[in-house]
């Protein structure tokens, strides 16, 4: 059986070491590794277009992940106090929004919003002095609030956990001694939840920036970096792409085991 | 008293006030838009125009492939995601040395969390000519094509999808009883039958979790056809791209979501039924 459980772990591992590798490849083809190099890096960080996309992906990333932390860890703080019925309702919604496929995610928020801005758009355009009414169109607001409703659902599940295992002693200790509820919410239940919000940040945060399928359909005229990774894909595997399918593994291997750290973590330290 | 009854109340909708929009405007309402479109018409241009028809439902059978494809490859993939997965939980949650147990768990779910997209464009490299079929070409077997076959595409879905597998399956095995397994063991059962009876039973309910959210992901897949099927497995979710974004019959495409999404929850429902048979339903972190 241990022979077995390790050829799984190498299934796992070498194609994406073999990508790591190709990476470093001094030669042009795909197939024969002519010795090691960072040439690819080179050409990939000077590629504007796959910059640009970096950039998009960078600021969407963070700030649906920033949003899903603040309104998640509110909804897990608000889910507390409701009736149970009120409750299964949420949860029955935040549940579709993690299970419902991506795919029909992406075409009903495109199919909704353009319905929305074929209706708003002209209104705002009457409504305008000048010439140049704004418009809303598809673009960095629907790729942002299309990753947080996933996001959002995720932080709600993982800051609920964490409260649901919180010493309720604490918080009642803390009343009986004249704090006020701000005071207790700040130095009791703050500290001890910190963690959960932290590793749901950075799993929201690595969601959004490898998501394809989401963005593929509510991005407009946006390119993220997975976008641009795909259709470049379709044109031909390029050693550049090696580089920069490195870059994205390192970066998001390295976020989740900073989430994972988090949610390890028993005892805040203060 | 009434005063701080309303206080309370209002703080705790101010709280869920973000969440409750977020959910109604990006997850209810384009449910809703979607349903209504799934009933109306093409428009001329492309798009939608309002109309009251079954007609799209009736045409589900056009993209009968995509859904066939789907429909046996999802399960199948979900079976093959199983048979790799429940050894490797078997060995982590029970024969693993205690210390490096949390160890090769990370070393499990770190792969989930990376992007499917890197991950299957690696096998695109291993898989494509220059890869495994230049090594066999060597060994003298020539032509022989790995990429673009439903069977690259149901290895790219071993490969995707098995941390997933894995997680539920250790968990519901890490909770096990092991005095249960002595008390088999001392009452004479053999090893397999104390594994069948105890072990491989109890675990079930994992099982059920892994495979129902495996199958569920995979009903909506679209990147590891795309790439490993290239473009001769189609899935639902290569149709619904196909339609939203190339030929713009948003209607049709708005009727196969809509069925995709009644396809889950029928396969979600079973699933539940299942498990709760199989003894007390219990939930299982994903991460």
């Amino acid at each position: 059986m241990r022979a077995f459980v390790v050829a799984v772990f190498a299934f796992l591992y070498l194609p994406i070491a073999l990508v790591v590798l190709f990476s470093f490849n001094a030669g042009q083809h795909a197939s024969e590794f002519t010795g090691f190099s960072a040439q690819w890096y080179g050409k990939a960080l000077s590629n504007p277009f796959l910059v640009e996309a970096l950039k998009n992906s960078l600021f969407i990333a963070t700030t649906s992940a920033l949003l899903a932390a603040v309104c998640g860890t509110a909804a897990a703080l608000g889910l507390q106090r409701v009736g149970a019925r009120m409750r299964a309702l949420f949860d029955a919604l935040l549940g579709a929004a993690i299970v419902v496929p991506g795919v029909v995610i992406g075409i009903s928020t495109l199919v909704a919003l353009v319905q929305l801005f074929a209706v708003v758009n002209p209104f705002l355009a009457s409504l305008w002095p000048t010439d140049q009414p704004p418009r809303l169109a598809l673009g960095y607001g629907s790729i942002i609030a299309a990753h947080g409703l996933f996001s959002m659902a995720l932080v709600t599940m993982i800051v609920g956990t964490r409260l649901g295992s919180l010493d309720r002693n604490l918080v009642e200790a803390s009343s009986d001694l004249y704090a006020t509820p701000l005071t207790t919410f700040r130095s009791i239940v703050l500290p001890q939840i910190m963690p959960a919000m932290i590793a749901g940040f950075l799993l929201a945060f690595t969601f959004s920036f490898d998501d394809f399928i989401i963005a593929f359909f509510v991005a407009g005229a946006q390119t993220t970096l997975p976008i641009y990774v795909f259709a470049s894909i379709r044109r031909g595997v390029t050693p550049e792409i090696n580089a920069v399918a490195t870059i994205v593994l390192a970066a998001s291997v390295l976020l989740v085991l900073l989430a994972q750290s988090q949610l390890g973590r028993r005892k805040p330290s203060r | 008293m009434r005063g701080s009854l309303f206080r309370k109340n209002f703080l705790t909708a101010l709280l869920l006030a973000p969440a409750t929009l977020w959910l109604v405007v990006f997850l209810v309402l384009p449910f809703v838009a979607i349903a209504i479109f799934s009933v109306g018409e093409r428009a001329p241009e492309g798009g939608y125009q309002a109309a009251l028809t079954l007609a799209q439902y009736a045409n589900l059978p056009a993209r009968a492939t995509a859904f066939w494809n789907t429909m046996v490859l999802a399960p199948v993939g979900a079976l093959a995601c199983l048979i790799v997965a429940y050894p490797v939980a078997y060995y982590l949650a029970l024969r693993a040395p205690q210390r490096w147990r949390l160890i090769l768990l990370a070393l499990i779910v770190i792969p989930f969390w990376t992007s499917l997209l890197m991950r299957t464009y690696a096998w695109m490299y291993i898989l494509g000519g220059r890869g495994i079929p230049a090594l066999l070409a060597y060994v003298g077997i020539e032509d022989l094509r790995l990429i673009n076959t439903p069977g690259a595409v149901l290895l790219g879905i071993v490969y995707g999808y098995l941390p997933l597998m894995i997680l539920p399956i250790y968990v519901s095995l890490e909770r096990l009883d092991r005095r249960l397994l002595e008390a088999s063991a001392d009452l004479g059962a053999t090893p397999l039958s104390t594994f069948l009876g105890v072990t491989l039973r109890l675990s079930l309910p994992g099982v059920m979790t892994g495979f129902s959210l495996v199958m569920i992901l995979l009903l909506g897949e679209y990147l590891i056809p795309t790439l490993l099927g290239g473009g001769k497995v189609f899935f639902i979710g290569n149709a619904l791209v196909d339609l939203f974004l190339q030929s713009r019959n948003w209607p049709f495409g708005s009727a196969i979501a809509i069925t995709l999404v009644a396809v889950s929850v029928v396969v979600l429902i079973v699933a539940n039924r299942i498990s709760t048979r199989l003894s007390g339903a219990r939930r299982v972190d994903l991460i």
